[in-house]
């Protein structure tokens, strides 16, 4: 179990991040001791279940998880070698958007319909690089623009443009201020197909003219293979299996990304029957100690009760799973060469 | 609909009524159990007071040796009136008269605007369109000023206050219920039973009332407590139930002669009208809330 | 959007003219006319009758309801019976002071209840929620003649830091805008927390969290222009309950509103007074409910789309 030496400081840094939500219900437990890094310039693909954690995990990172419920708790969370959870609000709100930015879901909610799209951009820039409000309207057409939409029709309101067009304004908001980081949380799903393609054409050009890194949050793994430099698979509130898009992929270690894959429908054979992962996620308020997974896997056994370690299999990949300390395990899914 | 489904031998699972999925989320609101036990305790307070007090000898017999005796004198806890009489007593028996006006107004302005409103709904087009002028016209008057008017039109009597707090109320009931049955206007399940002959009466009572029976359900506690507070003031201004019946508002008219020197005797029977119209408000808060559990979330 | 405005004021004449035959039918049945008050004692039946035809009252209901209204179209209210002046003079005389009453009123009523609101849905199941929603209940409940009663007995009479009635200066207006406000503030209360508790959850607050906005921003700029929207709804629906409560204020404070004079003319029987200050209240009233839509169209660009269609 040797660290990795890390050459390049990451842009965000999260070591053991903890998320829960005190409910009448019960203790919600949201993120469970999660690490991540993101270098600069690199876009992590975040996958997995809705449910997994994957928003939460995003919030925490702007630290706006809602309190109360939530309860957020994290030995470390760096932003460019800052530390976020020491930070006052008004520290936080400097960094928001312009630091690091959000892109949100549904873009048919994500903005405010009573004020024009052109003036929900210029607010980002207002706040943040100390212009005139007219200044930041005229920087604002101009992002405008730069997402393919014509500069006139920033005072128009969020009701006049479709949903696709909706997207492509929350995405000049996210980027106005030149984030290093940028979040995108499941940014095409509530998109026509044909849109999401150009969503996401247009996020992977803007991401690379400005170098900015990326957490691209989604649970479809073709985006993610065409985005990502690296993945990162989450389950019941942690990260099971890290890499770069080629060691997850090609070499899938966890039984978990393995059901993922399975779970998709394969063009080439189309007579081969789905293997969906049997049973639901575990109960937030009701983890199990050990492997979290280990209910629905079909390879657990007795040591896979216990609280599971990170393990490297090579600089880049790491899993969370006991069962590769067996003699000569490996999972069924064939590796790509 | 339901008696389709009964032929089926089916019977693992208990179907809870609509009435008893209501109580289950009123009983959960603290505030909505206080307005219930509120109005049932006016309620019996108002029947017991009928029983236990004659009117002409506690009600509204003078006497003039125990005037103006104040609160917590032993025997008048809130003192006496001007005339000697007790006020606790008075304000007691005088319950039924707000009960009364607030429930049979209501009871007007209910049925009568429900059924216009229903009709409209139901309908539309021209009976729809007359129906909305109409009740554009009642309620361009301040409803104040159109009890006022009616009052003064029919006179002074409990039954013509009772009328005049339920007409004013009619345009209210008329648009709730029509707002509730136009979504309903256009289901195919309406289409199917028109298709299929059943009458427009039938129709109406038996698939378009069942719809809008939760906001009208609401409108009426919300309206029972209105009508209090509208019939309190017409009687406030001498325009209501004619004295020396204790009516609460002309209670308080009649105390306010004396606000110099015996403000009690406007203090109590105001806090009558409000604890009246407050359980009202509150039964009216928590049904709306149990009856439409999305608008509580 | 002046087509929309048009067309509106275009649709409230025909209503005025119905409200002008219920008022006016309504007077008629009432038992009693005002000549019996007005004329002498030993008056004869002749004498009696020539004074109807001077007043206008002879002939059949619908025959004078019809001359009314030949001039009421016209723009001639004509006159108070009981006064001796024109309809439109007095009712003109004594509109200010409605005005400013309700106005005050209103003003009150805006300043407590939209803070008050605010502050209820953001903490919303604190102390301060069920303080503020107990405070609006009761406002609510409370019969706004009682309170203003209420009023003149610890501020007039007791502390005597205000006049218990009669109008004039500022301190005259302190307790019956008081009292009329404290209604309207309860129903603003709760309407402003309800409408705030939505907008409060909805995405596009934390769009604007993300994009670094303060907390103080979101909650002024970004949500309270979105709670607007049925906040302006229920003030409109509820200011002809104000208008209403200005009569029972105006009563207990001897204010010279429109409000008294309107009771005023029914009781004494001025059946041209009291059907010409009904209609004016209606025309206030309708009125009002315009200005309401056209606020709208300010606040929400989604609605003013609808009205230059």
């Amino acid at each position: 179990m040797n660290e990795p030496v890390k050459n390049d400081a990451p842009v965000l840094n999260i070591e053991n991040l903890n998320v829960k939500f005190v409910t009448e219900d019960g203790v919600v437990r949201a993120v469970n001791g999660l690490d991540l890094q993101v270098g600069k310039g690199k876009a992590l693909g975040l996958v997995g279940e809705t449910g997994a954690g994957k928003t939460t995990t995003a919030l925490s990172i702007l630290r706006l998880v809602p309190d109360p419920p939530g309860v957020v708790d994290c030995e470390k969370l760096e932003l460019n070698g800052k530390d976020i959870m020491g930070m006052s609000t008004h520290e936080l709100e400097q960094i928001r958007g312009k630091e690091v930015s959000m892109i949100f879901q549904d873009p048919m909610t994500a903005l405010n319909p009573v004020f024009t799209v052109g003036d929900q951009i210029a607010e980002s820039i207002h706040l943040h690089e100390n212009v005139s409000m007219v200044e930041a309207q005229k920087k604002a057409v101009e992002m405008l623009e730069l997402v393919g939409i014509p500069g006139d029709r920033a005072g128009e309101y969020p009701h006049q443009f479709s949903g696709g067009m909706k997207q492509r304004v929350v995405i000049s908001i996210a980027l106005a201020c030149h984030p290093q980081l940028l979040i995108a949380d499941e940014p095409t799903t509530a998109l026509d197909v044909t849109i999401q393609a150009q969503v996401l054409d247009l996020m992977k050009e803007l991401r690379t003219k400005y170098d900015t890194s990326l957490i691209m949050i989604t649970h479809d793994l073709g985006i993610v293979a065409e985005i990502c430099d690296e993945v990162a698979v989450m389950y019941a509130g942690n990260v099971v299996e890290k890499g770069t898009l080629e060691d997850v992929f090609n070499h899938t270690l966890h039984p978990y990304t393995e059901g993922l894959f399975n779970s998709l429908p394969n063009i080439n054979d189309r007579k081969a029957m789905l293997k969906p992962i049997p049973g639901l996620m575990p109960d937030p308020t009701d983890l199990p100690e050990g492997c979290p997974f280990y209910p629905r896997c079909q390879y657990a056994d007795e040591a896979c009760k216990k609280p599971q370690q990170k393990k490297y299999v090579s600089d880049t990949h790491y899993i969370r799973c006991c069962a590769y300390d067996r003699e000569g395990f490996h999972i069924e899914r064939k590796e790509k060469t | 609909m339901s008696r389709k489904t009964k032929a089926g031998e089916f019977k693992a699972y208990k179907k809870r009524s609509f009435a008893q999925e209501v109580w289950r989320n009123y009983k959960k609101s603290p505030s909505a159990m206080l307005g219930l036990i509120l109005i049932v305790l006016i309620i019996i307070v108002a029947i017991t007071a009928q029983i236990v007090y004659d009117y002409n000898t506690d009600i509204v017999q003078q006497n003039i040796k125990q005037r103006f005796l104040s609160p917590g004198t032993p025997g008048h806890l809130l003192g006496t009136d001007n005339y000697g009489r007790d006020v606790l007593t008075r304000i007691l028996y005088g319950a039924k008269y707000s009960l009364a006006v607030g429930l049979v107004a209501v009871a007007i302005s209910c049925l009568l605007g429900s059924t216009l409103g229903l009709i409209a709904g139901y309908y539309g087009g021209v009976v729809e369109n007359i129906i909305l002028r109409f009740c554009e016209v009642f309620m361009g008057i301040p409803s104040v000023l159109l009890g006022v008017a009616i009052m003064s039109a029919f006179g002074q009597s409990l039954a013509v206050l009772m009328l005049a707090v339920g007409l004013v109320y009619v345009p209210m009931f008329a648009r709730t219920a029509r707002a509730a049955v136009l979504p309903v206007r256009e289901e195919e399940y309406i289409e199917a039973a028109r298709v299929s002959g059943v009458s427009d009466f039938k129709i109406i009572f038996q698939h378009v009332l069942p719809n809008a029976l939760s906001p009208i359900i609401v409108q009426v506690t919300m309206g029972v407590a209105n009508g209090i507070l509208s019939a309190s003031f017409l009687s406030f201004l001498g325009l209501g139930v004619p004295v020396p019946a204790p009516e609460w508002g002309a209670m308080l008219s009649s105390g306010r002669e004396y606000i110099r020197d015996y403000g009690y005797l406007t203090t109590y029977p105001g806090i009558a009208i409000m604890i009246t119209v407050l359980a009202f408000n509150l039964m009216g808060d928590g049904l709306r809330d149990a009856l439409d559990p999305k608008l509580k979330q | 959007m002046y087509r929309y405005i048009l067309k509106r004021i275009l649709m409230m004449i025909p209503v005025l003219i119905a409200v002008s035959f219920v008022v006016y039918f309504l007077m008629d049945l009432a038992p009693g006319d005002i000549i019996s008050s007005m004329a002498p004692q030993d008056a004869t039946e002749a004498e009696i009758e020539m004074m109807r035809e001077e007043l206008g009252l002879n002939g059949p209901l619908i025959q004078r309801y019809f001359r009314y209204l030949g001039n009421l179209l016209k723009g001639d209210m004509g006159m108070s019976l009981s006064l001796k002046r024109p309809v439109a003079e007095v009712f003109f005389e004594r509109f200010p002071a409605t005005l400013q009453l309700a106005l005050a009123a209103t003003v009150v009523a805006v300043v407590i209840a939209i803070p008050l609101g605010i502050a209820a849905a953001t903490h919303h199941r604190s102390f301060l929620d069920g303080f503020s929603m107990v405070t609006a209940m009761l406002g609510v409940s409370m019969p706004g003649f009682w309170l203003a009663l209420l009023l003149i007995m610890w501020f007039s009479l007791g502390l005597k830091w205000f006049p218990s009635g009669g109008s004039g200066d500022f301190k005259h207006l302190v307790l019956p805008s008081l009292a009329l406000g404290a209604g309207q503030a309860g129903t603003l209360t709760r309407i402003t927390r309800s409408s705030m508790l939505d907008v409060i959850r909805q995405d596009y607050l934390r769009t604007a969290r993300a994009k670094g906005v303060s907390e103080k921003q979101v909650i002024r700029k970004h949500a309270l222009k979105n709670a607007l929207i049925p906040i302006i709804t229920v003030f409109g629906s509820t200011f002809g309950n104000l208008l209403g409560g200005a009569v029972a204020i105006e009563t207990v404070f001897s204010w010279p509103g429109i409000g008294r004079l309107t009771v005023s003319a029914v009781n004494t029987r001025d059946i041209t007074l009291a059907t010409g200050c009904i209609i004016m209240f209606t025309v206030i009233l309708t009125v009002t409910m315009l200005l309401v839509d056209i606020a709208y169209a300010f606040v929400d660009p989604r609605i003013k789309a609808q009205y230059t269609k």
